[in-house]
């Protein structure tokens, strides 16, 4: 047997012997695990898999052993996901600093750096939170404005972070701050991390129309943050920022497969709720509720064929770039007909006149317009479609016809 | 079921595109047009066509087929609606030939299919009565009479219907126009007394006909498959058709969201690519997306004709997804094809405008995307 065939059979078994049963089905939104100081556990397998797991140093398995990794190859890296996928194992926990931060401090991080951030993270005892967009940088993110002043052995930071997924959960964050705001925007941008304990630092959840949300606002006011904790050269962060963003789309289209169903099944609530279409605007709501169904079907088809396609070596940038434009671009318009078809029975909010289904509804569909603007919006898939995939020309300033 | 094409297949797409590139690029369904050729496509392609085997992939090889697959027919339909070829693959071979295999008895096997697998003889479906598809609402009616029957009816868009050979007649044994029990197929030769056939031109300038069958006689041998039970392969072989058209749709589009693309990139107004322009780069990408969901409709389409313990139910499900979506894709990049051409897109020296006419025909033919949309959710 060859080594790798070796490794396939070895990893197998090891799979089999150590991963729970209940570990290995599609997961809901509450048992996700995540990495952190504090881990929480929904239940007492999911603690088993994530030590078994952490103690075979496979959170972070194709990094360094002595960065906490289990220092497997590409190959072996890639007989590892697939022995998961056959087993449909569950991801043993979820954390941005493994499939976000890491590769940047792996590629970018001082020795010193490496030595003290990444084992931490590779045992999932750090829960990482991000700090990139700004109430005035959204879509616009390179004209983030949050200040590291330099104050000899430490920065000043001073403004706000928006949109931090977890920012009162998490224990560190990294952020992209302005340490030059005299350079063009692009080049006065840094990448640091820091302690969300620090004094000066206040995260405060968002409200969102759908009700509580896991996004925070951020403040952070005079805080000191060491010089080492800079990563990458002084202003020269925006290329770290590309190089995490990228990290970001490979990670998702590895976890593609394993992405969370739609909540909502359209056909089948469409039979509860108009059984047996009489007039021509039932019939009407049923046409329009087919299309989306098959619109909805044909993106699973494309899901599954880009993970085959990724297997056998394919280039799949392009279908990469469409998926999370039109996931979320469905899921709203799939509410849409389903607020028709539901109608009063889609309007309840905290009462006991609706079930509890209906109520979801509701806070779904109310929560899927943050979908379609978050982790670049709709319009900017569609520029980065354009732009990347199709070679379209940018426009050229001052053309304004 | 993989939804890509094997290395094999590839083979053959890449085969398919050179010989079609070669003999017959967009060029020669202009002339076909402009010269009026009744029979809508060049015997010689054909010919050749059947030399590089493309008549025998999806049948087995004791009846002298490749046994390919049908997904095999997939790349050679999408090569034949990017270069618009005209040939009467899906007529003679995908619906008649796929009908005489699954459907007949050993001796209508022996005298039909080779021929048609060897190109000498020509097979037609005649089904539909209206302009719209509607397969199960046949009203043309079969009754015994001496020791066969007598059809009596007429049939309308009957696709490459000049010239065949013979037609698979879809009548009415028993019940009513909307039963799917109670329809049965019969081989009815072409020269047989009482068939009259005459052209329906249409905007695609290819091969279609009405039929009329005038208290035409025929022996109980003519009769296809087992009497009153036509139903189950008749919407076999119509998946397979309706899924090459989604093949055949898919290629038009790509070739036509290409020629725009390049269009947006190289004309210049106001002293810019209108490229550049957003509301353009917008429009581009939604067709991106829709060309790529449609693609994954179709392979999945593809596989399940060849997946021998699919449910009818799911086969027919993942059709009508992949025609409906390729389908309504096709439409809107031709509709977006002439638009974005601007005053020359309209003009009958583009091609673009040949693409859209065999677009929307090929979009209708054998059912559209209100009734593939239909017949989805039917299916749920």
């Amino acid at each position: 047997m060859s080594t790798i065939e070796q490794f396939r059979h070895d990893t197998r078994a090891w799979l089999e012997a150590n991963c729970p049963l209940s570990m290995r089905t599609g997961m809901a939104e509450g048992d996700v695990v995540w990495g952190s100081q504090n881990p929480q556990f929904p239940c007492e397998d999911a603690r088993l898999w994530f030590e078994r797991m952490r103690d075979k140093r496979w959170f972070c398995p194709e990094w360094p052993e002595e960065y906490g990794g289990a220092g497997l190859s590409d190959e072996q890296l890639a007989v590892l996901e697939s022995e998961m996928r056959r087993l449909k194992c569950r991801p043993p926990q979820i954390n941005l600093g493994i499939w976000m931060l890491g590769p940047v401090l792996l590629a970018y991080g001082s020795e010193q750096q490496k030595r003290d951030l990444l084992p931490p993270i590779a045992r999932g005892e750090v829960r990482w939170c991000q700090g990139f967009s700004e109430p005035n940088a959204g879509s616009d993110l390179a004209s983030l404005k949050m200040a590291a002043r330099d104050a000899g052995d430490h920065f000043v930071v001073d403004g706000s972070k928006i949109w931090t997924s977890y920012g009162d959960k998490s224990d560190w964050m990294y952020a992209l701050v302005r340490t030059d705001f005299s350079a063009p925007k692009h080049e006065g941008i840094s990448l640091i991390v820091l302690d969300m304990r620090s004094p000066g630092v206040t995260p405060q959840p968002i409200d969102l129309i759908s009700g509580k949300s896991a996004f925070c606002q951020v403040f952070f006011d005079a805080v000191k943050v060491p010089k080492s904790q800079l990563i990458g050269p002084l202003h020269g962060g925006w290329n770290l920022a590309k190089y995490l963003l990228q990290h970001e789309r490979k990670a998702m289209s590895k976890f593609g497969e394993f992405s969370l169903p739609s909540h909502v099944d359209l056909l089948a609530l469409m039979r509860e709720y108009v059984p047996a279409p009489q007039t021509q605007g039932e019939h009407a709501l049923h046409a329009r509720a087919s299309a989306c169904a098959m619109n909805e079907h044909a993106y699973n088809l494309t899901v599954q064929r880009m993970g085959e396609e990724a297997r056998a070596g394919d280039d799949i940038g392009g279908l990469m770039s469409i998926m999370k434009l039109v996931h979320t671009e469905q899921e709203r318009d799939k509410f849409e007909v389903l607020l028709d078809a539901m109608a009063g029975h889609a309007f309840g909010w905290q009462s006991t006149a609706f079930s509890e289904q209906q109520l979801s509804v509701t806070r779904s569909w109310l929560n899927s317009y943050a979908l379609t603007i978050s982790g670049g919006s709709s319009e900017v898939q569609l520029n980065v479609i354009a732009k990347r995939v199709l070679g379209l020309p940018d426009a050229r300033k001052g053309v304004n016809p | 079921m993989s939804l890509r094409y094997s290395d094999e297949q590839r083979l053959l797409a890449d085969s398919a595109r050179d010989f079609l590139a070669a003999r017959s690029p967009v060029g020669v369904q202009r002339r076909l047009r402009d010269e009026a050729v009744a029979l809508g496509f060049e015997p010689q392609l054909w010919r050749d066509a059947v030399e590089l085997g493309w008549s025998a992939i999806p049948f087995p090889e004791a009846f002298g087929g490749l046994d390919f697959g049908c997904k095999g027919l997939g790349p050679i339909f999408e090569s034949m609606g990017r270069n618009l070829s005209a040939t009467p693959l899906l007529s003679s071979v995908v619906l008649g030939g796929s009908l005489v295999h699954l459907a007949g008895n050993s001796t209508q096997q022996a005298h039909w299919l080779q021929a048609v697998i060897g190109g000498e003889r020509r097979l037609a479906l005649a089904v539909d009565e209206r302009a719209r598809h509607d397969p199960s609402r046949i009203a043309l009616e079969a009754k015994v009479e001496g020791q066969g029957y007598r059809l009596h009816g007429d049939k309308f868009w009957v696709v490459d219907g000049l010239g065949a050979d013979a037609y698979v007649v879809v009548a009415r044994t028993s019940g009513q126009p909307g039963d799917t029990q109670g329809l049965s197929l019969f081989l009815v030769p072409a020269d047989t007394q009482g068939l009259t056939v005459s052209a329906l031109p249409l905007i695609d300038s290819r091969n279609s006909a009405r039929l009329q069958l005038d208290r035409v006689q025929v022996g109980s041998e003519a009769l296809l498959g087992t009497l009153d039970e036509g139903w189950t392969a008749l919407e076999t072989v119509l998946d397979r058709g309706r899924t090459c058209l989604a093949a055949e749709l898919l290629g038009m589009a790509g070739q036509l969201f290409e020629t725009t693309l390049e269009y947006l990139k190289t004309r210049v107004q106001f002293d810019t690519a209108i490229g550049t322009f957003q509301v353009l780069q917008h429009r581009a990408a939604q067709m991106y997306i829709d060309l790529a969901l449609s693609r994954s409709a179709l392979m999945a389409a593809l596989a399940a004709l060849d997946d021998p313990d699919i449910d009818a139910g799911v086969r027919a499900r993942l059709v009508s997804l992949a025609k409906w979506k390729a389908g309504d894709t096709a439409i809107n990049v031709a509709n977006e094809a002439v638009q974005m051409h601007g005053g020359i897109g309209v003009t009958d020296e583009l091609d673009v405008g040949l693409y859209l006419k065999r677009v929307r025909v090929a979009q209708s033919c054998l059912g559209d995307r209100d009734f593939h949309c239909e017949r989805y959710s039917a299916n749920a």
